[in-house]
């Protein structure tokens, strides 16, 4: 089953929401993410994603979400409102 | 379409007019029980309009600050007496109590054991990060015997408390444990604490790097995350477990799950029993 998903996936991080506690890099089975010279998590291997939803659901920080990538590059509509946004919108 | 997924979904119940990212450390695991939090009411759908989240002093009173439901960030200790007066005022609302170990071990104690005796139908969210955070790093009752804090550098000499012997004790209807590496269990039990009448008791295990961690041998938050994968263990499996086997093991699962109807239901049928006798 997680085979059909590996690679499938679209990884953000929003950099202005990680505080770079490193939980996500350690933890992830693929080895996607790393930490970046600015002490952030970056996504550097994102083929390797086998969509298990860890990142996504320890990031204390809401800073990481994982899509399916079919969806979002089939969905032309623009994406919803990335929270960096909305962050300034209000 | 695109369905909403994963953070998205808690990306819709925040309050982005607060400034983002939060207060909390990095590597706090306050964050997670916060988005699992969301998680489970998201999955019971219930309204926003219809949840209030009512929060003591402490990091984890910071919580009802970023999220989009009726929120309250009452006094120290006393946001279960809160969220007693809330409940009886109207009964229809999803009253769900977030303390922290100080808040409601401590300084709330008497009303922890209370509410339990009582019965009132509240969740009760326990965060238990083993300290006293926002003040800087005092023993709390939960700091476990032998570990160095600011205020004991040569280690704790008293016992910690046990929240879920305790809330069973107390005579709790729904008493739990998760802890914050194990997210979908504790998801789990967070929806099964809100669906039951009466007082449930949820403790999460959260891990305080800043103010704990550093001076109890975890050099990275991430090794504080490797503690609570290796430490907890299925409350089934630890029952088979020999003495031996049971130490710095901590057991997670649902310990009580009673059915007791909460003492909202009771007050109001006792109250139409009176008017039916005619009472004013």
């Amino acid at each position: 089953m997680a085979n059909k998903k590996k690679g499938k996936s679209k990884i953000t991080v929003y950099p202005d929401w990680c505080k770079g506690c490193g939980i996500c890099v350690e933890f992830c089975p693929g080895r996607v993410l790393e930490l970046s010279s600015q002490g952030k998590a970056t996504v550097v291997r994102e083929q390797d994603c086998i969509r298990c939803g860890f990142c996504e659901l320890h990031c204390p920080d809401f800073a990481i979400v994982v899509q399916d990538k079919d969806f979002v590059e089939a969905d032309k509509l623009p994406r919803r409102r990335s929270a960096k946004t909305t962050d300034k919108g209000e | 379409m695109n369905e909403i997924t994963g953070n998205e979904i808690i990306h819709q119940y925040l309050r982005h007019n607060k400034k983002f990212p939060h207060v909390l450390c990095a590597g706090c695991g306050h964050g997670i029980v916060l988005g699992t939090l969301i998680r489970a009411i998201h999955t019971l759908a219930i309204p926003k309009d219809d949840v209030v989240i009512v929060a003591g002093i402490g990091c984890s009173g910071r919580l009802a600050v970023y999220v989009d439901f009726n929120t309250v960030h009452t006094t120290h200790g006393r946001a279960l007496t809160f969220a007693t007066g809330i409940k009886m005022a109207n009964p229809k609302l999803n009253v769900i109590c977030i303390m922290g170990d100080g808040d409601a071990l401590s300084i709330g104690g008497n009303h922890l054991i209370h509410a339990a005796r009582r019965n009132i139908g509240v969740t009760a969210l326990i965060l238990n990060n083993n300290i006293y955070g926002m003040t800087g790093g005092q023993s709390s009752p939960a700091t476990p015997e032998g570990s160095t804090t600011m205020t004991n550098p040569y280690g704790q000499l008293d016992a910690s408390f046990d929240t879920v012997a305790l809330a069973r004790g107390a005579g709790a209807n729904y008493v739990a444990r998760g802890t914050v590496f194990h997210v979908k269990r504790l998801e789990k039990i967070m929806v099964e604490a809100i669906s039951r009448p009466g007082f449930s008791v949820v403790e999460a295990i959260t891990p305080c790097h800043t103010q704990y961690g550093r001076k109890n041998r975890y050099k990275t938050p991430v090794d504080m995350y490797k503690w609570l994968k290796k430490a907890a263990v299925p409350i089934d499996r630890y029952e088979e477990m020999t003495e031996e086997q049971r130490t710095d093991r901590l057991p997670i699962g649902v310990f009580v799950a009673e059915d007791r109807s909460g003492f909202e239901e009771r007050y109001l049928s006792l109250q139409a029993q009176m008017r039916a006798k005619g009472g004013k």
